[in-house]
Formats: structure tokens, C-alpha cells, sequence
């Protein structure tokens, strides 16, 4: 087991790639500490899969470099570099029976027949498909065959680290929750290091101890589940995170004053004079509906959640939402609302601008 | 729902019944006819009863054509079926290559029958046939309208060369379906070669290697034309096959009845051996399922 260091990484699919366009995966510089579980986060074609398959040994990166603890395996093999990974879709050798794909891996290895009983019988157990050992994978149900998949890929306790690509994909909503809880306890038994690519934001805040979020090829920060909904680095991860996600209001900012449409508000810190397109940024939580206290908002529609209730309404010509708990009565002279002052996050050009420093935070991206 | 009974549908059904009567029913029970009965010519006709197949199952001649197309069939699938599966496997996967190669594939399927014969019947003239002359060149004695070997090989490679395509594109085909996760997945699990190809390749390939097989089976045993062109069935009766040996026997000879009967049983033969194939090769595939 080894920390993972990526170096001036950058992948395009083009033979020669010309602009920053043509890169799926642009300069990326983060080390993966030994141990730890990690979840990558972001929507369909952002590279999480295209930096996943660079780890792993199977796509080889335009620039940059891979390295484990500290030798460079950029030009080495999959198979060199012992690492486990488990794809999208079940991947079942079909012709063998269950306990034959699980020990697959281990045989191939020449690993001795009672250690790969062994660990085949114990990954069964995890899995649950002790009482399915001896049929063949072929004639099993696409969830079953994913089992197989994520078995066959912590089979070897050895590795390196273990890759997950969207693999709760074809499983069932009840059997995600379960297998996902196993393959925490697995992290916490074995300590390997596990890299868990996800677009779902449930799945990746409640696996990992630490969240990538990735954006267009770039990562825009990396960080606790609680830093990514309170201090989102780029608004792109304040819309991502969150169900609705964080609201955005254009504001022109001087000092500690803010200034939307007609009303100024006061912020807890001094912003300076920022130029560049400025977005005051506050997740719907800290929002709260007042009776003539704060700004002036229409309400257009409410919807109840269960747990919440999310209103929509308009601020000046912009619409936010708004959460409120269950028992809550909206009444009609709610008209304003009030954003809570340690809340609220200032954008510029799509950055959040740390407010000590007053400049960029990149989220150690670049 | 209340059913509409209609019975003026059944006039939509005629023409194809007509086309089928045609085409198929009524020359085949033509052939059933005369394989029961013989004639002195003058179309007068009498009835023989089992005569004729009685005859042919006590004939030297049917079987030892019957053992010579067994033969045949078996080498050439035994020969194109693993060559096929090797092209397919070393054939570029994408690109201009790729459709350079396809394109050169089908072009040995696009050449009519008899064409492949005088193709190899030239080529391998020991006058002036590129393969004929170089081999005597060479030293080796080489007649394929002499010696039986020659003439079975010339016929095989002939095969051999106008049919592995067909089994290698259905193969490529197969092999073209299979999700790049499959290979990832073998590479993170450090299988060989080989064992991708045994675990992986074969049995994604299963379905149309099985209808290659299907299908080339009852097209070799069916062949006429090309052996017919190259060899005449000889030297001697050495590659006169069932088909070539019919024809004899019903134009050459004009022994009607016996060809009729002749053709029967060399229909229900085919269709017996890919019926008991196919059958085998799905309750196989059943059973592995289940278990």
C-alpha cells in the first residue's frame, strides 16, 4: 500500500491536442494519502472515469506523472502496478461459477489454494453470496453479477488501492445503501485505499472522508463533505451539492457592502473592490422568511418534501429557493427574507473569494 | 374483445400459399413421386415402392460418396472454424485498416462459384498455373487431376480459401460486440492472453460460432460447383462428392427414380445432422444456465 501522487497530470483523447478544449482531464496535482477513502464527484463526461483509468494503468496520460509512495509507475502495466478496480457494469468471466470469478484474480497471482479459499469464502460472506458459490455467474441477475464485480475487486488484500467507478450503478436503491455500509467496514478493516467515482452526491459524501469535485476536466475542490456545503469553491460545486443546490444572486460588492437590486446588505468580512462577475452565493438553508424584515421576495410556488418544505420564490429578477421545516406556516405577509451573514459566500468569475485574503482560492486544483 | 370472424382473410393468404406451392411444395413432391415409381421412357410410369431406397442403402457407390463428404466436411471445418477465429482475433480494430481488412475479407465471398473453380483449376495447372508451376519448380510432383491427394488438397485449400472468410467476419463481429470493460477488467485481474481468449473471447463468440459452424457445415456438404469445375469428381471417384455423385446419377445417367430417392435422403441427411447441432448446441446452452 502506497500514497498515490498525481504530477502535472493531463489527458486528451486527441492524437494532438491543441487548446485547453481539447483536454478531458486538465492539469491535476493532488496526492492521495495512504489509507483513506475517497469519493470522486461530478457529472457525466467531467474525466472522472478518464483520471480513474490513468490511476489504474489502463489509459497512459498525455502529461504528467503517476506515482506510488515515491516511484514513478506512469509507463508501468495494470497488473504491475496492483491495483483492483471495479467497473460501471457487472463484468463476469461467464463461463465460470461464482467462486471461480471471486478467486480469478488470486489464481492468476499463483496465490496458494487455501489462502484463496479463504479469502474467497470471506468476500462471499461480505457479499452475500455464500449459498451462490457454485453456479455459474452467467445465469445470475445483473445485481448479483455486479456483486461479483465489487468482490472480484477487493478479493486481493494486498493492493494498492482499490478503484470504484460508478459501481452501485445497477444495483438496486435498498442494496446500495447495504453494500456501500460493507464497503465502508471493509475500508475501516483493511485500510486500503479506495477512490470512489460517483455522479450521485448521497453516494459520495457518505463513503468518503474526502470529496473530489470535478468540473469540465478540472478539479475544483477537494475537501470534508461539510467544507464543500459550507465554503464551496466554485459555484459550480455550491449547484452541484445540495438538493436544490446553493442559490446565486448577481451583487456588486464594495468593502463589506453588498448591493442587490435595490437593497444593500452588510457582509462579515471586507472583500475589497473585486471585478469580474459577482455572484452572491447562500445555500437555501440559511435562508429564513420573515414578516417584513429583509429583502423583499415574491414567493411563486411551495413544495412539500416531507422532511422540508422548498419554497420558490423571486429576489429582484432572480429565483431562489428556500427551505424551511416541516411544521412551518407560510403566511401571507412573508414577503421578505433574511440571509444569514456567516452564510453567504461572494463569486467572483465563478471562484468563491476567500474573505481573509480577499483573492482566489483555486481549491488546489492548479 | 370479440374476435372478428372474417373468413375473406383467407383470400390475402393465397398468393403466398401459391408461391410456396411453386417454389417448394409441389417440385418437391415431384421428386417424392418419382422416387417411388420407375419409367421405360415414353413418360409411362409404375410403381416400385421402397425399390429404390432398399437399393441405394445396399450401394457401395452412394456410400463411399457419403464417407468422402463426411470426410471433406469435417477437414474444413476442423481447418476454417480455428482459422477463422485466428483472423478474426489479429484483425485491426478500427480505423482505415480495420475497413481495408473487411473489405478484403468479403472479397473471396463475392465470387460466384464456378469462377473459384477455374480460378484454381488454372492456378494450379503445372503448365501455367502460378501454384502448379512453382511447386514442380520446386522439385515437388504436384497433379491434382492424377493423384487423389493432390486433388483433395487442392479442393480443400480451394474451400479453405473462398469460406474462412466468412467464418473470420462473423467472428470479428462477435468479438466487436464484447465491452471494453470486459478487457480492463481481465488486464486489473493479471489474466493471460490465452485466458482472456478462453474466458472472455470464446464465450461471447459462442452464438455465432455457432451458426458459422451451422453454416458452413450445410454449405460443404452441399458442394458441387467448385469440386465439379476443378476436379470432375476425379481422378478416378476420389472427390465425387454426394452432390456431384448425384448429378451423375440424374442427368448422366438419367436414372430418375434412384436420384429422386437419392435426393431425399441426402436432404433429410442435412437436415437431420443440423437439427441434432442446433439442438445439442441450445440445450447446452440451457443447461449451462441453470446449473
Amino acid at each position: 500500500m502506497a500514497s498515490i501522487t498525481l504530477e502535472n497530470l493531463a489527458h486528451s483523447y486527441h492524437p494532438n491536442p491543441g487548446g485547453d478544449d481539447d483536454f478531458a482531464l486538465k492539469a491535476v496535482n493532488y496526492t492521495w494519502e495512504d489509507g483513506r477513502a475517497y469519493a470522486l464527484l461530478g457529472p457525466s463526461g467531467c474525466g472522472k472515469t478518464t483520471l480513474l483509468n490513468i490511476i489504474s494503468g489502463l489509459l497512459t496520460p498525455t502529461h504528467g506523472r503517476v506515482l506510488f509512495a515515491d516511484e514513478d509507475v506512469t509507463a508501468s502495466s495494470t497488473a504491475a502496478r496492483n491495483i483492483a478496480q471495479v467497473f460501471q457494469f457487472p463484468v463476469v468471466y461467464d463461463t465460470m461459477t461464482v467462486e471461480q470469478n471471486l478467486a480469478f484474480p488470486l489464481r492468476n497471482r499463483r496465490m496458494e489454494a487455501s489462502y484463496v479459499a479463504e479469502r474467497v469464502g470471506r468476500i462471499a460472506e461480505m457479499i452475500g453470496l455464500q449459498a451462490d458459490l457454485k453456479k455459474k455467474a452467467r445465469g445470475l441477475t445483473s445485481d448479483l453479477k455486479q456483486k461479483i464485480s465489487l468482490g472480484r475487486g477487493m478479493v486481493r488484500d494486498d493492493v494498492n488501492a482499490i478503484l470504484f467507478d460508478e459501481p452501485l450503478t445497477v444495483i438496486d436503491p435498498h442494496m446500495k445503501w447495504e453494500l456501500r455500509t460493507q464497503l465502508k467496514s471493509l475500508h475501516r478493516e483493511f485500510n486500503h485505499t479506495m477512490i470512489y467515482v460517483t455522479h450521485d452526491q448521497t453516494e459520495a459524501l457518505t463513503f468518503a472522508e474526502k470529496v473530489v469535485v470535478m468540473h469540465e476536466g478540472r478539479v475544483v475542490q477537494i475537501g470534508t463533505p461539510k467544507e464543500l456545503f459550507e465554503t464551496p469553491a466554485h459555484s459550480f460545486v455550491g449547484y452541484f451539492i445540495g438538493s436544490p443546490g446553493m442559490n446565486f444572486v448577481p451583487v456588486s460588492v464594495a468593502g463589506n457592502k453588498a448591493r442587490l437590486g435595490d437593497e444593500t446588505i452588510k457582509l462579515t468580512h471586507d472583500y475589497g473592490n473585486p471585478n469580474g462577475d459577482l455572484k452572491l452565493g447562500i445555500r437555501p438553508e440559511f435562508i429564513s422568511l420573515t414578516k417584513g424584515v429583509g429583502l423583499p421576495v415574491r414567493i411563486n410556488r411551495v413544495q412539500d418534501v416531507g422532511r422540508h418544505k422548498f419554497i420558490n420564490a423571486a429576489l429582484f429578477d432572480t429565483e431562489i429557493n428556500i427551505a424551511v421545516e416541516e411544521g412551518f406556516e407560510i403566511e401571507t405577509d412573508m414577503t421578505n427574507v433574511i440571509l444569514d451573514p456567516d452564510k453567504v459566500s461572494i463569486f467572483c468569475d465563478d471562484w468563491r473569494i476567500d474573505a481573509q485574503s480577499a483573492g482566489k482560492i483555486d481549491g488546489g486544483a492548479t | 374483445m370479440e374476435k372478428t370472424v372474417n373468413q375473406r382473410a383467407w383470400f390475402l393468404v393465397i398468393p403466398v400459399l401459391i408461391l410456396v406451392a411453386f417454389s417448394s411444395i409441389i417440385p418437391m413432391m415431384t421428386v417424392v413421386n418419382y422416387s417411388f415409381q420407375d419409367t421405360f421412357g415414353g413418360n409411362d410410369f409404375f410403381w416400385v415402392g421402397l425399390e429404390w431406397y432398399r437399393e441405394l442403402l445396399h450401394s457401395e457407390r452412394l456410400w463411399d460418396a457419403f464417407g468422402r463428404q463426411l470426410l471433406f466436411s469435417s477437414i474444413i471445418l476442423l481447418i476454417e472454424v480455428p482459422l477463422g477465429i485466428l483472423v478474426a482475433l489479429s484483425m485491426p480494430k478500427k480505423g482505415i485498416t480495420a475497413s481495408i481488412c473487411l473489405v478484403l475479407m468479403s472479397l473471396p465471398l463475392l465470387i460466384p462459384y464456378n469462377v473459384v473453380g477455374t480460378i484454381w483449376q488454372v492456378f494450379g495447372r503445372a503448365d501455367i498455373g502460378l501454384l502448379g508451376r512453382a511447386l514442380s519448380d520446386l522439385g515437388i510432383s504436384y497433379n491434382y487431376s492424377q493423384n487423389a491427394f493432390d486433388a483433395w488438397a487442392t479442393v480443400i485449400a480451394m474451400d479453405v480459401w473462398h469460406w474462412t472468410s466468412l467464418v473470420a467476419l462473423l467472428c470479428y463481429a462477435g468479438l466487436r460486440s464484447i465491452p471494453n470493460a470486459y478487457y480492463q477488467a481481465a488486464m486489473i485481474d493479471q489474466a493471460s492472453r490465452w485466458s482472456v481468449f478462453r474466458f472472455i473471447e470464446l464465450p461471447k463468440m459462442r452464438g455465432v460460432l455457432m451458426i458459422a459452424i451451422l453454416l458452413r457445415f450445410m454449405d460443404s456438404f452441399m458442394i458441387y460447383t467448385e469440386p465439379f469445375v476443378l476436379t470432375g469428381g476425379g481422378p478416378g471417384n476420389t472427390t465425387t462428392f454426394l452432390s456431384i455423385d448425384l448429378v451423375k446419377m440424374a442427368l448422366g445417367q438419367f436414372d430418375l427414380g434412384p436420384a429422386a430417392a437419392f435426393s431425399l435422403m441426402y436432404f433429410l441427411v442435412i437436415l437431420l445432422i443440423s437439427y441434432v447441432f442446433y439442438t445439442v448446441m441450445i440445450t447446452a446452452d440451457k443447461d449451462e444456465a441453470q446449473s
